[in-house]
């Protein structure tokens, strides 16, 4: 909780990371000015791309106290406006599984080499980004909180995997070492109720800890404030959710 | 891509994006999220020319009946047309 008299700064700037196959990836990041320490956080894009609404974002998690960036998943498909961009994405199915794993990886490295982080970082996504959440976190050491806000696709049927998506990610639960938090739309088509309770029963069994809400009234994408599916009071408990997640797992 | 529901179709023919005209090569057709209708999901057809990059795009974002009226429209169009003896098709 802030104050009206407190300081308060950020840096927001594009930077570029060294993501899969070593390759050039931009990424966009907001972190609060001062010694700190921060925790840090790493944001996922959404399928419609790496967009004005993941740049917002990422600068309230910097606003709420930490060292924050977004990778620009898409950077292999080229240039352009975020919806050119994602629908040319949309057309390939997605970027595969092993490429984004590894951009979010560097994502968080870029955070853990910061000299003022204090040596947590979370990582949080929407829709596709839900999804690459939950994977990033199984598959790679070094994330402390996962926060999955309506990720479709953690939960996969056998005859949607495709080579770019070879494995559901809730087929890596037992690697996972990280809390989860996971926000969902009772009214969503992707996820839906029945998927969601398919990933929280995986985590249970491996015992795992999480928090799983499942919002009546809300479907998919009900933090977007630009599009219809906008709900505001489930997005205003949804906020609080997160920063009170965070607020105790990443506490250094 | 959250759907997965995705075609790619050839064609020919030249569409007015955002920098102009330029010759199309393929449409890609989708049923997933849209990015500017005002639904979860919607029909959705991007002609592209992927050598010209992504902004070589006309977009457009249907809803279920405008997608199946405007499918039967062309067909009955292209009817009409064969009908008079007015198609060459190659």
């Amino acid at each position: 909780m802030y104050t009206t008299d407190q300081y308060e700064g950020m840096l927001a700037e594009t930077v570029a990371i060294q993501g899969a196959n070593g390759d050039r990836v931009l990424a966009y990041c907001a972190r609060p000015l001062g010694k700190g320490p921060f925790p840090g956080m790493v944001l996922i894009h959404h399928m419609p791309g790496w967009d004005e609404w993941y740049r917002e974002a990422t600068r309230r998690f910097a606003h709420h106290g930490y060292a924050s960036i977004s990778p620009n998943l898409y950077e292999r498909a080229g240039h352009g406006t975020p919806d050119d961009v994602a629908a040319a994405v949309r057309a390939d199915g997605g970027v595969p599984d092993d490429q984004a794993v590894a951009d979010i990886e560097a994502a968080m490295k870029y955070l853990r080499a910061l000299p003022n982080l204090n040596g947590k970082v979370g990582v949080f996504g929407t829709c596709s980004g839900g999804r690459h959440a939950v994977l990033a976190a199984s598959r790679v050491a070094g994330f402390d909180a996962v926060v999955d806000c309506w990720g479709g696709g953690v939960v996969m049927q056998s005859d949607q995997l495709t080579p770019q998506r070879p494995v559901a990610p809730v087929d890596y639960t037992s690697d996972l070492e990280s809390p989860v938090l996971g926000l969902f739309g009772a009214e969503d088509h992707s996820p839906t109720v029945e998927e969601v309770a398919v990933h929280e029963e995986a985590l249970k069994r491996h015992d795992k800890d999480y928090e799983f809400h499942m919002y009546d009234g809300a479907g998919h994408g009900f933090f977007y404030d630009h599009r219809p599916s906008y709900r505001q009071a489930q997005a205003v408990d949804g906020w609080d959710k997160i920063w009170a997640f965070l607020g105790d797992k990443l506490a250094a | 891509m959250c759907t997965m529901i995705v075609q790619k179709v050839p064609l020919e023919g030249f569409g007015k994006g955002a920098g102009g005209w330029f010759d199309m090569n393929q449409a890609n057709v989708s049923w997933d999220h849209p990015f500017h209708a005002p639904e979860e999901h919607a029909l959705n057809i991007d002609f592209v020319n992927e050598s010209h990059g992504p902004g070589a795009r006309v977009a457009v974002e249907l809803s279920v009946e405008s997608a199946r009226q405007l499918v039967e429209t062309i067909q009955t169009v292209l009817g009409e047309a064969e009908g008079k003896g007015l198609l060459k098709e190659t």
